[in-house]
């Protein structure tokens, strides 16, 4: 018998688990009406709304107590929010690069912009293709790009010793045109022919001398840094010249080669006839696909390995918190073991008492959750880190993002773990014989 | 010492309360124990006595641009060298395009500057012999459950071969092993430089990146600056760096993981001590009575004080080695759960040192407060229960 019970309850916090881990907002707040509702309206419902009251009320007096559970569920849901907040801020900022209406063509079968070559003839063809918008004096918006790498030294390192990587992209006329989003904020754009860039925001982040007017050594060569620009994406952290300057510099064998085309499309509808006649055309092989698609593929990889991480962390440092909530509640419970026999002796059910306990727990839970979220958010929302990222030859400035949706998932996780810490101390409240209860102290 | 008994049975006066708490802090010994061993194989990544000796010199434009074969003579030439190999980056895939493998096209001296690569003699020497082979690391082999003979179709990302087509054919025909996969070669395909060269039209005789072996560590500054003072002023100027600075390097573009694992460990600990200071508050509260007696019969208030501490002290060295013994066996069957992806989870003796010393000293923190108040406590006061 003692096992069925045992059994029952440990399928319980299972189900509840699960419930609170999974199921979407209108779920959750449908639970909660119709526990309100209960409460409101049926005699067992008003009991356990009495009780819970009491137990709300004598919170103050075991405050530090009930503080173990409130801090010790803001730890987890803080951890958990930032880590989903990395992950999800390294997935926007390349899934804003691209968009439904501009396309990226690659040589087939390249994973990455910088393992793709595409001669000047290909790129030729493929401005020609159906589909792509034209300015004002009639050019298809197309822009064939090429990515290289530039070691440069990093902020706050050794000069000399500290290089890291960034990716510089040799551009021309189109793509302004094509990246209406990239603002020049300090300077000038380069000019076509000479040796300048201008840096984004991100790399000027991470990177030393990328300032306005400064001179930058790539290999034996000098660079002029003459602007700053900020497009809010993962262009920010690239360096921008002139695909016919940089060409010559890294490509001395196939100087008029890029490694991708950018093409401005006339619409997202205009994708799939554009993808079609360049697939089908014999003088090509390449591999068509919308930037969004691109950009969001590419980050696929790295967030679902911070996403495992957080989760990872985040479930070790909940079973601790669980197990703290449950010493918390028990004591709670052994505290009050003389009023809630008292409770039960004048008539209240079990029912009403378990549902007051967890309650309590929750309500305590919920709070821990808001609290660590908030920590998350005052802390991490906008807080700027890079990585290298995949795809790419350089570094990747992005900044972490605390969207509704991660904390809607700490706020779950606090909640699951308020749901376990309260319902073991609850049974044992229930099950206590009442004369054992009264005798007690 | 011999008050351990006694300490003994007031840490467990309270069963649950204790047990449930000793839970709480062993998670967080064992969160601590896994961050630690990754912060700690991140920093002793390329620090191995062999890598000390290695030097790797890439193109100073940036690391996608390659080097001229002919440096290989000239580097070799320069006095405390002991061997200077190469390889390229073959950018290879799986079945997947997105599937990637780290691939090298390496020249046949390569082996020999790793020797902690560990490659059977006969599998060696039919690698040499064979063209198309590839040596492949044993986790990859297991991963994968390749077997050697097997022919190994392969996608490079970058280079298509003599008929335009992306897809390479290889023959496995060998294993690289390392002790405790401590390298990276246990995670890669090594294939010949000679046949990539010589397959794809687009290298041309190109280099990626050159690896030397020197005679004496403390010479390597030197050797670095005359390595990359035979470039000079050319079209292909060279960055020489030793193994362990380039790893360094790498990592700290790739993340801050001290960063990272520190504020994660910040707030584990914090909550830890809010919590175990709870416990121990309540232990001494409804111990007031015995407190009391205790010091009625004779106890010192500083021999009540250290025993309080003690047992705080106690609580925490229990849950911590547990936590740490814990991150041992699961460090053991990480390798084979993550299919090799996770390496080297195991508690060195510093993390242990790191990880006792934190028990000790939240355990002193948690404990002081409730230890003060027992050992100020008024004998004629508590025992009237005011």
């Amino acid at each position: 018998m003692k096992f069925l019970i045992g059994l029952a309850t440990f399928i319980v916090v299972i189900v509840g688990v699960v419930v609170f881990l999974v199921s979407p907002w209108p779920g959750l707040l449908l639970l909660a009406l119709v526990l309100g509702l209960w409460m409101s309206l049926t005699r067992r419902g008003q009991q356990a709304a009495s009780v819970t009251a009491i137990g709300v009320s004598t919170l103050r007096e075991r405050l530090g107590s009930s503080a173990v559970i409130v801090v010790g569920i803001a730890g987890v849901v803080a951890v958990l929010v930032a880590m989903l907040a990395m992950a999800n801020g390294y997935r926007e900022t390349l899934r804003r690069t691209g968009g439904e209406d501009t396309a990226i063509v690659l040589r087939g079968a390249s994973a990455s912009e910088v393992s793709s070559v595409l001669g000047h003839d290909a790129a030729v063809v493929i401005a020609q293709a159906p589909g792509i918008a034209r300015d004002e004096q009639g050019r298809p918006i197309a822009s064939p790009e090429l990515v290289v790498a530039a070691n440069l030294p990093m902020k706050g390192g050794n000069p000399e010793e500290d290089f890291g990587s960034v990716q510089l992209r040799g551009i021309g006329e189109m793509a302004w045109k094509l990246r209406t989003n990239a603002k020049i904020v300090e300077g000038r754009r380069f000019t076509p022919g000479l040796r300048e860039l201008v840096a984004g925001r991100g790399a000027q982040r991470q990177f030393d001398g990328l300032e306005v007017d400064h001179e930058i050594k790539l290999g034996n060569q000098t660079w002029k840094i003459v602007g700053i620009f900020e497009s809010n994406d993962a262009m920010e952290s690239e360096l921008w010249g002139d695909a016919d300057v940089v060409g010559p510099t890294y490509r001395p064998n196939g100087a008029n080669s890029s490694t991708s085309v950018f093409a401005r499309l006339t619409g997202p509808e205009a994708f799939e006839p554009f993808k079609a006649a360049l697939v089908s055309d014999p003088r090509l092989q390449v591999d068509v696909e919308t930037t969004v698609d691109y950009f969001s593929k590419q980050s696929e990889g790295t967030s679902k390995v911070i996403t495992a991480i957080g989760i990872v962390v985040g479930a070790i440092m909940a079973i601790g918190a669980v197990f703290g909530a449950l010493n918390t509640m028990f004591a709670a419970v052994a505290t009050r073991a003389r009023e809630i026999a008292t409770l039960r002796a004048i008539g209240f059910r079990g029912v009403p008492v378990v549902i007051a306990i967890m309650l309590e727990t929750m309500l305590l839970a919920l709070v821990g959750g808001v609290l660590g979220g908030l920590v998350a958010w005052l802390v991490f929302n906008g807080y700027t880190a890079s990585t290298l990222a995949a795809g790419t030859t350089g570094q990747l400035t992005f900044q972490f993002n605390v969207a509704p949706s991660v904390l809607w998932t700490g706020l779950k996780w606090a909640l699951a773990i308020g749901f376990i810490g309260g319902l073991y101390p609850a049974l044992r409240a229930a099950r206590l014989p009442v004369t054992t209860a009264l005798r007690e102290l | 010492m011999k008050y351990l008994h006694l300490i003994w049975a007031a840490l467990f006066r309270r069963k649950t309360r204790t047990i449930l708490t000793l839970l709480s802090i062993i998670m967080a010994f064992l969160l601590f124990g896994l961050l630690d061993a990754v912060r700690v194989s991140f920093a002793e990544a390329g620090q191995s006595a062999n890598g000390a000796e290695r030097l790797q010199t890439g193109a100073k434009l940036s690391f996608i641009q390659p080097l001229p074969k002919s440096l290989q003579q000239r580097i070799a030439q320069v006095p405390g060298v002991k061997d200077v190999a190469h390889a390229n980056w073959f950018g290879g895939a799986y079945q997947d395009p997105h599937n990637q493998i780290f691939t090298f096209a390496v020249s046949d001296n390569y082996l020999d500057v790793y020797p902690e690569v560990e490659v059977d003699p006969a599998e060696r020497k039919a690698f040499d012999a064979t063209a198309d082979g590839v040596l492949v690391g044993d986790i990859l082999m297991k991963k994968y459950n390749w077997k050697i003979g097997d022919r190994l179709p392969l996608q490079s990302q970058i280079f298509p071969n003599k008929e335009g087509s992306k897809n390479w054919n290889f023959q496995i025909v060998g294993t690289m092993k390392s002790k405790d996969n401590k390298a990276f070669q246990s995670q890669m395909i090594v294939l010949h430089w000679k046949t990539f060269d010589e397959t794809t039209p687009y290298n041309r005789g190109s280099v990626g990146w050159y690896v030397t072996r020197v005679d004496d560590v403390n010479e390597s500054d030197r050797i670095a600056k005359a390595i990359d003072a035979i470039s000079a002023n050319s079209d292909h100027e060279t960055k020489t760096q030793t193994e362990q600075a380039a790893t360094r390097n790498w990592i700290k573009q790739m993340a801050d993981i001290g960063l990272i694992v520190t504020s994660i460990m910040g707030a584990v600990f914090f909550t830890l001590v809010l919590l175990t200071g709870n416990t121990m508050m309540q232990a001494v509260r409804e111990r007031t009575n015995e407190l009391a007696v205790l010091k009625t019969i004779g106890f010192s208030s500083r021999k009540v004080l250290g025993m309080v501490l003690a047992e705080s002290v106690l609580l925490l060295l229990l849950g911590g080695l547990v936590g740490l013994a814990l991150v041992s066996l699961i460090g053991a069957a990480l390798p084979a759960m993550s299919g090799g992806m996770i390496n080297g989870a195991h508690v060195g003796a510093k993390s242990w040192g790191l990880g006792v010393a934190l028990a000790v000293v939240i355990g002193v923190v948690v404990g002081a407060v409730p230890a003060i108040r027992a050992m100020r406590l008024n004998i004629v006061d508590a025992l009237a229960g005011r």
